[in-house]
């Protein structure tokens, strides 16, 4: 029989349904296996073991009883990132400047999953602020990539990442603002959907840069994903962003791809594409066509000015986001002898903030200003909806979109971190999904030269997650590439 | 040579924050927007308290609210508006950024324009409008231990934060003090008619003030905490500028202070170290729309405003139209009117006194009606004892005051034994004493030259009654002694 971290999600809850297993046997092999790993890939920022114990003893129960509609998600251990809010448990955004803080408030997704039975079982490394692509940037220090502890496991979501992929839980929370869940998910060899805007409630999601983050799933397979997001998504009268549209069945998949239009992006396969990530791509598209789905050339010529746009919407936001912390309320204040509360803040905010979460404060609160915000925050809206178009246009003559997720896979740790703007560059692939607001997805397909996975990025049109998924689910059906867990000596 | 004044001519343009006091929550959250009275920060919840990850979901009566504001006062109501972030630190705020709405970078406030029409004091009718009228979240509230300049500590209370304000924008159009106060009470009758608020709460309508002389810089007074204080800041700061102007020293463009403790204007900040708030559309809200079939229903909850109401009591009640006018400047005043008319039936009697005695009481105290303690039916009753001859009209209005404090007139007059004296041979009484102690004027009266040394001895036995003889009887009776 296969261990327990071996299941995907899926098969977990066929198994606890069946008896062949318990809940609590589930969460004590998780956190055993958490403990085991955790010293070498440090994914985790904080532990849930005494309270996800008992909530496992008390999934066992409600399991046990005969009759009544049993929860989707009963006794499934779920890894939430550091910039959800979890009641009770800390929410840092592992930052030094929310240290001590602990949010007396549920996100929405999260009361939805713990609604369905899921139980947090710990919390997860980001960079600081969801700013980062690395997950380096973090005040806990950096999590390992467990194909390779000496690589990064993407980010910001890594720590949720790297955790699905040395199997530490079946499911796991990330936040993707431009690429934070198909970095790592592309990196780490796992699946991560980025659904719509407006397709989850970001009640409760630490904001970055409101106008482009989305909660979302990571997992091992598509199929799990699409059973998490399927739970999460749907209105929430906290987010006036959410909107109010039914939610499909996500998990059930497509009938076939037969016949399915795939639009291959040029500008995805340009220069700086890897050579063995081109090819792992290439095999996977290979793949959909031998299922019976079409390719065609399709051009986003505005795509280019992405990264621009992209960082200028982000850092202007986050300016203003990240505002809120100056210490007086919660979290960690620098007190002053003397002086007013401007000294405070300063002080608060200087020694509380990292180096690129204060780069990006500057950057745009200097483009918010008076005389600049035309010039730079107004441009970029206009540029946004540019390349929405360019995606609007292309996604009216196929079903779906076809690229990499990166254009490399996970580099050397300290290697690009003290370099923002080839760090910036990692990104070049994934913003342009959240300028648009479409839904995208990474889905592994291979390995590079040195054995480090490869992630297939495939985007649908808006609100058309479970044509996305099910793409996503035919491939791993044929590749099964879940079945491989890196040799991380557990 | 010309004065002062017409050398010297003014322009005041007030920015009124409004708190809309009759919603039930709060602009963005579901907290109560009753904190008034409560214990500090206990009317908060994590989306007030701006605790990460929460968000804002406007209060879609808020809109119902400022719409039907705007409707009142002319303005154009916008079919379209989103909401602004506006940036600044500062402890009262909890996420140091205020929603508020803009009317540069593409965003329109939900009403343009507008005007008012209000009487002044001396009796002129004037015209002012507005640039715009916005709605905006409140921050909390700082607290000082006296004069902002010495306290040592702040304490912050974030109950206030996040109930909703409309701010209500002039022209410079206002040009004194005084117009400054008649034109905020004209405004606070069509607000209080409207229906939206209340504003004899605390710190429910505030102020701040732009004053500049022809010529010369402009500057910006905040924190005017009600319209009582509003006249005190204005004459203040024309008072500092003339001596400014006058000894040849030049205005600086600056935001200043009012401080209520020491009754002066402080310095903030000077133009150059002036706040670039950066303001740029609110991400976590979606644009707003009013249209056509909406706005259609926001205008049917309209309720009759001040000067059809002025109109109505002229026809209804046979009253002058400065009367009406006077009454109906405060909401309060004419709901008090019209209760009381309906149990007395005299519309002019009621008018009267209410214009006469009651007016002249709170304008000493500078209290609207609403902020007493006086029911229509103490007036009623009061009237009644005139009337029915139980008391006489100047001992009723020696009751006006006690009536304020929420004393009913028969317990005043059992109390302070005032009955009305027609007993004639008391009054005969109190007669020979007034002709022993006024020989020289009784002497008079018989001469006839001056009519008014009758009411001398009319008046001299009311003091002796203290107002209490009847002053038919009395007349009579002197007039028989002659």
């Amino acid at each position: 029989m296969a261990k327990i971290h071996e299941n995907t999600a899926t098969e977990l809850l066929l198994k606890l349904i069946s008896g062949e297993t318990t809940p609590v046997e589930v969460m004590a092999h998780y956190l055993e296996r958490i403990g085991k790993l955790e010293p070498k890939i440090h994914a985790l920022t904080f532990v849930n073991k005494d309270n996800a114990m008992k909530e496992a003893e008390k999934a066992d129960k409600e399991l046990k009883k005969p009759k009544g509609k049993k929860k989707p998600l009963l006794g499934i251990p779920l890894i939430v990132k550091e910039c959800i809010s979890t009641a009770g448990m800390q929410t840092t955004c592992c930052s030094k400047i929310l240290q001590g803080y602990v949010p007396p408030y549920d996100a929405t997704v999260v009361i939805r999953l713990k609604e369905a039975g899921a139980i947090i079982i710990g919390k997860s490394n980001m960079d600081e602020f969801a700013m980062g692509s690395s997950t380096e940037r973090s005040c806990y220090g950096p999590t390992k990539n467990p194909w390779d502890f000496k690589k990064v496991p993407g980010g910001s979501s890594g720590g949720s990442g790297a955790a699905i992929a040395a199997r530490e839980a079946p499911l796991a929370l990330g936040s993707d603002t431009g690429g934070s869940i198909r970095c790592p998910a592309s990196y780490c060899g796992v699946s991560g959907i980025k659904s719509t805007y407006g397709r989850v409630s970001r009640y409760g999601l630490v904001a970055y840069a409101n106008s482009l983050e989305q909660i979302g799933p990571i997992a091992t397979t598509a199929r799990d994903c699409a059973m998490l997001l399927e739970i999460m998504a749907g209105k929430d009268p906290l987010d006036s962003t959410c909107v109010d549209m039914p939610v499909d069945q996500y998990s059930k998949g497509l009938q076939s791809v037969k016949g399915l239009k795939i639009g291959i992006p040029k500008e995805f396969f340009a220069a700086g594409l890897k050579d063995d990530v081109k090819s792992a791509i290439d095999k996977g598209i290979d793949l959909l066509k031998s299922l019976g789905a079409t390719t065609t050339d399709v051009s986003l010529p505005s795509i280019k000015y992405s990264l621009p746009v992209y960082y200028l919407i982000a850092m202007c936001e986050a300016s203003s986001n990240l505002a809120r912390f100056d210490g007086l309320r919660y979290g960690a204040r620098v007190d002053v002898p003397k002086g007013n509360f401007d000294t405070v803040y300063s002080k608060t905010r200087q020694e509380g903030f990292g180096p690129e979460v204060r780069r990006r404060i500057i950057l745009g609160t200097y483009a918010l200003s008076a005389g600049y915000y035309d010039m730079f925050y107004v441009k970029a809206l206009k540029a946004r909806t540019i390349i929405q178009d360019d995606f609007k246009k292309a996604l009216a003559k196929v079903d779906v979109l076809i690229g990499p997720t990166m254009p490399t896979t996970a580099f050397d740790i300290g290697t690009k971190v003290d370099d923002p703007l080839t760090m910036y560059l990692e990104d070049v692939l994934t913003v342009p999904i959240n300028l648009a607001g479409i839904p995208s997805m990474s889905v592994p397909v291979g390995f590079d030269k040195g054995g480090m996975p490869v992630g297939m990025q495939i985007m649908g049109n808006f609100f058309k997650e479970a044509q996305v998924l099910g793409v996503g689910m035919a491939i791993e059906d044929k590749l099964q590439f879940h079945k491989k867990i890196p040799p991380v000596g557990a | 040579m010309a004065s002062d004044d017409d050398e010297m001519k003014v322009m005041i343009g007030l920015e009124v924050h409004v708190q809309l006091t009759k919603l039930h929550t709060k602009m963005f959250c579901s907290c109560s927007s009753d904190y008034r009275g409560k214990e500090p920060n206990t009317v908060t919840c994590a989306v007030c308290l701006g605790l990460p990850g929460t968000l804002p979901v406007l209060n879609k009566r808020a809109i119902e609210f400022a719409t039907l504001l705007g409707i009142a006062l002319n303005s154009k109501i916008q079919e379209s508006m989103f909401f602004f972030r506006k940036n600044y630190y500062y402890p009262d705020m909890t996420k140091n950024f205020q929603i508020t709405q803009y009317d540069k970078a593409g965003g329109v406030p939900i009403c343009v324009g507008g005007e008012l029409t209000f009487t002044t004091g001396k009796n002129e009718r004037r015209v002012v409008h507005f640039r715009r009228l916005h709605l905006e979240e409140d921050p909390g509230k700082l607290q000082y231990e006296g004069s902002i300049t010495t306290s040592p500590y702040v304490y912050v209370d974030y109950n206030r934060n996040g109930s909703t304000l409309v701010e209500c924008v002039t022209e410079p159009e206002l040009r004194s003090p005084e117009e400054a106060r008649a034109f905020l009470k004209k405004l606070r009758s069509i607000i209080e008619h409207v229906g939206i608020a209340d504003l004899s709460l605390e710190g429910s309508m505030r102020c701040d003030a732009n004053i500049s002389y022809k010529g010369h810089a402009r500057v910006e007074v905040k924190n005017i905490s009600s319209m009582k204080e509003v006249e005190r800041a204005l004459n203040f700061e024309m008072m500092r500028q003339k001596q400014k102007i006058k000894s040849g020293v030049e205005i600086v463009q600056e935001t200043r202070h009012w401080d209520e403790v020491r009754r002066v204007t402080i310095s903030l900040r000077t133009k150059e170290t002036e706040k670039d708030y950066r303001y740029f559309p609110e991400p976590d809200l979606v644009p707003v729309t009013i249209d056509a079939k909406e706005l259609k229903r926001i205008k049917a909850l309209l309720p009759e405003l001040p000067d059809a109401r002025v109109l109505r009591f002229v026809k209804q009640y046979q009253i002058p139209a400065y009367d009406a006018e006077v009454l109906v400047d405060s909401k309060s005043m004419a709901d008090f009117y019209e209760a009381a008319i309906k149990m007395f039936n005299d519309a002019k009697d009621v008018s009267n006194w209410l214009m006469g005695d009651v007016a002249r009481r709170l304008n000493e105290d500078n209290l609207d009606i609403s902020e007493t303690k006086i029911s229509p039916k103490a007036l009623v009753q009061m009237l009644q004892m005139i009337k029915d001859g139980t008391i006489t009209g100047k001992i009723g209005k020696t009751l006006v005051k006690d009536m304020l404090d929420g004393t009913m007139p028969a317990d005043l007059v059992k109390k302070q034994n005032v009955k009305r004296i027609d007993d004639e041979a008391i009054l005969q009484k109190i007669i020979d004493e007034v002709f022993a102690e006024n020989e020289n004027v009784v002497k008079e009266v018989k001469e006839g030259k001056n009519p008014r040394t009758f009411e001398f001895l009319v008046g001299q036995v009311m003091k002796k009654t203290k107002g209490q003889a009847d002053p038919e009887v009395t007349r009579a009776l002197i007039k028989k002694r002659l």
